[in-house]
């Protein structure tokens, strides 16, 4: 299948292929910020944001377009002491790769800007790089907290990466490619003597320890030892004001999206509605397939991203070096074992 | 530099001489030599519940010696005391540590009301007990919020600010006041209770206790508040008791030491006042044994509640007091631990010296003892579960 992106003339493909990726980058995690705002509040006996609106409707809908304006409007301070270049190019460097993922990404059929045949392997190396925009800004800083607040989160990429490698190795071998549409597409098929299923019930293990692993990966609670705010202020970002400021916030919020987004297609079926099956996109014309499909995947990611609010709310931080043990003592193994097993199964299966 | 003065001396520095402190100790030698990084902890930092500072050496992540620098809220009361008749010092004394007002001006109503040998009322007694507890609760809960929050809980400081805006409201019933309710008075009370208030008292009661399983829930069973406050800042008893550690800091070392046990005052002799131990003295404990006291606090007030008796709550007393010549220490047993009052009187409006035993100084003098070796993760552990206010350890 082509991507609906497609035209007839190059350039124009190419300049809406750009802002499709743009305006999604920026559009969806305000929505996942948004519900954090009001998970969050919610569950903590509380109201959230309550006042800003866009037009009449209220409950804080706009409380992050106002942040955004606020962020614009903050002075922007470099410290005197700081690597200036370094400094500056750090939050475009944690921000670019976020977006970079995005374009191998399908949120339904034909709704993909790229389909790569090494789809999953362009990803997560992708996202990989993010980390160094982190050592940058701590390094960049000139400030004790940043520096710590870099070297854990450069710690904390030994510790997850293996294991989020591992469980997509795990998917690509049962789907049998690295395209991240194929591994969807192997999805709708039947599997292991005709049982409907995606990948996230013979890949349970695998599943939960790639999300878990991608919380570590993007700071998130239980796993923010790199930000946490009671110990090193805020870690790589504590020397950020303003627009700079917010662009790490947002690269952190697309970041939700996007391993969400991973989380949805490597494991939950991405665009498909029911396992085992393409119905009703097989019935639907292109548009209204992609349309629909386009709602399943978003629905499976805020899906995600309510788990990984739900998260923030419930647990404290974990120390560093109980973050190297869980992973390579419990993490690691797991991945090993959801290798074998879909490796027997894949050949009980065929 | 070190190796121009070594030859000075022939090509050895001798302990003690003029070269020594050039010296850089050489530790583990052959190994990767590593430079500790000096680091500072506040005045402005948010783990450090205000002004405290803190000045950490630290190799890599490891605390290799820590210095709390104190004194950034020094406000100077005892010094102002001096200079406020006894009724006055009831107003001054609440502020210092602004989480246990009632528990702090309790303490002096009851140095000069021994030093004028004069008679309380029982009802006024049974309140103070009451208020006390209720406060005790008060500052637990701010406690317990504040410390999950440190670990990177951010849920409970809610629920908690949720149950102290309660315990707030009905204290502001009684009081007038929120933070610093200043309802005790040299003979007694400001007034008597408000209508209702008993009532509204066993409402809340129940309130909080049901809730106070709700952080028991939240964090007791977590595994990762667990793994992170378990064997964290562990402090032995000896060492608690030679730093005149008191409170659920030393309870949780398994010394069971209160005042309201073995130094009654007000109505504490007339009720059980259960005092929670733990035996391992670390960071978990620390936090079940606030927990726990907020138990018994709960159940002290059900048998104040049960036994308040009727009567007037305050004494006459001539226009001005003075109190006769000499001097009284009065403990009591504050929230974050004992309470120490020293009241020397020369006879005139005014006392003559003032002095304050603030349970969060001794508390906080110990940290360099806990923070040695820690990492500095568990640097948040250990300084929010040895519960200081800055403003008590300043005065």
């Amino acid at each position: 299948m082509e991507s609906i992106f497609t035209f007839e003339s190059l350039a124009f493909t190419l300049v809406v292929k750009v802002l499709a990726v743009v305006a999604f980058f920026f559009v969806a995690p305000l929505v996942v910020g948004y519900m954090e705002h009001k998970v969050l509040g919610h569950m903590q006996a509380r109201l959230g944001p309550m006042e800003a609106g866009i037009g009449p409707i209220k409950h804080g809908v706009g409380q992050l377009v106002a942040d955004g304006a606020k962020f614009i409007q903050k002075e922007d301070i470099t410290p005197a002491a700081a690597d200036k270049w370094v400094f500056a190019l750090a939050p475009g460097v944690a921000l670019v790769p976020v977006m970079a993922v995005l374009v191998v990404v399908p949120f339904g059929p034909g709704v993909w800007v790229e389909n790569l045949d090494a789809g999953i392997f362009f990803a997560l190396a992708a996202t990989g790089v993010a980390v160094i925009g982190i050592l940058m800004a701590g390094w960049g800083s000139a400030n004790k907290y940043s520096l710590m607040g870099a070297l854990r989160g450069a710690a904390q990429l030994i510790a997850y990466e293996l294991p989020l490698f591992l469980a997509a190795a795990a998917v690509v071998i049962q789907a049998g490619t690295l395209s991240l549409v194929g591994i969807v597409e192997a999805q709708a098929e039947p599997w292991f003597f005709g049982i409907p299923m995606w990948f996230v019930v013979p890949q349970i293990f695998g599943f939960m320890l790639f999300f878990t692993a991608s919380l570590a990966e993007l700071s998130r609670p239980p796993f923010d030892m790199p930000i946490a705010d009671s110990e090193i202020i805020f870690g790589h970002m504590t020397e950020y004001t303003g627009l700079r400021y917010a662009l790490f916030m947002l690269a952190e919020y697309a970041g939700m999206v996007v391993l969400s987004a991973l989380t949805t297609v490597l494991f939950l079926g991405g665009w498909y509605l029911v396992p085992g099956t393409t119905w009703p996109y097989d019935q639907l014309p292109q548009w209204a397939a992609a349309l629909l499909g386009f709602g399943v995947t978003m629905g499976k990611i805020f899906a995600l991203t309510f788990v990984m609010v739900w998260f923030r709310a419930t647990f404290p931080r974990l120390r560093e070096d109980q973050l190297q043990r869980f992973s390579w003592l419990f993490l690691i193994p797991l991945a090993i074992l959801q290798i074998v097993i879909v490796g027997i199964l894949k050949v009980v299966a065929s | 530099m070190t190796e121009a003065i070594a030859s000075d001396t022939g090509g050895t520095v001798l302990p003690g001489g003029p070269g020594e402190a050039m010296l850089v100790e050489v530790r583990d030698q052959g190994a990767l030599q590593t430079q500790d990084m000096n680091l500072n902890i506040g005045p402005q930092h948010p783990a450090t519940h205000g002004v405290l500072r803190v000045v950490i050496d630290l190799d890599g992540e490891q605390i290799v010696r820590a210095r709390p620098v104190i004194g950034y809220m020094h406000r100077g009361f005892e010094k102002l005391a001096e200079a406020r008749d006894y009724r006055q010092i009831i107003a001054l004394v609440n502020r210092h540590d602004w989480l246990s007002a009632f528990c702090n001006e309790i303490g002096v109503a009851l140095a000069v009301e021994r030093m004028l040998e004069l008679e309380v009322p029982e009802r006024a007694q049974w309140i103070r007990v009451l208020m006390c507890e209720w406060n005790r609760i008060l500052n637990h809960l701010m406690f317990i919020g504040s410390f999950g929050l440190e670990l990177g809980a951010i849920t409970p400081v809610f629920f908690a600010f949720r149950e102290r805006e309660d315990i707030q409201h009905l204290m502001e019933a009684a009081t007038g006041g929120r933070l610093h309710f200043t309802y005790n008075r040299v003979g007694g009370l400001k007034e008597d209770l408000p209508l209702g208030f008993l009532a509204a008292s066993e409402q809340m009661v129940r309130n909080v206790r049901t809730r106070s399983q709700e952080y028991r829930d939240l964090l007791q069973g977590n595994e990762i508040f667990l793994a992170r406050t378990r064997g964290v800042g562990s402090l032995p008893p000896d060492v608690a008791l030679d730093y005149g550690v008191s409170g659920p800091t030393l309870h949780a070392t398994g010394v069971p030491e209160d005042a309201r046990v073995t130094e009654p005052y007000a109505a504490y002799d007339k009720v059980e006042v259960p005092v929670p131990v733990k035996e391992n003295g670390d960071s978990f404990d620390r936090f079940m044994c606030l927990l726990d006291r907020m138990d018994a606090s709960l159940y002290i007030i059900e048998q104040v509640l049960d036994n308040l008796p009727a009567g007037p709550v305050t004494t006459k007393l001539p226009k001005t007091v003075k109190a006769p010549e000499g001097e009284i220490y009065v403990r009591t047993e504050n929230p974050l631990g004992q309470g120490g009052y020293y009241l020397v009187s020369d006879g005139k409006k005014t006392p003559w010296r003032c002095k304050m035993r603030t349970p969060s100084f001794n508390n906080i003098s110990m940290v360099p003892y806990l923070l040695e070796g820690a990492l500095l993760s568990d640097m948040i552990a250990i300084l929010g579960s040895v519960f200081f206010v800055v403003g008590d350890v300043d005065r």
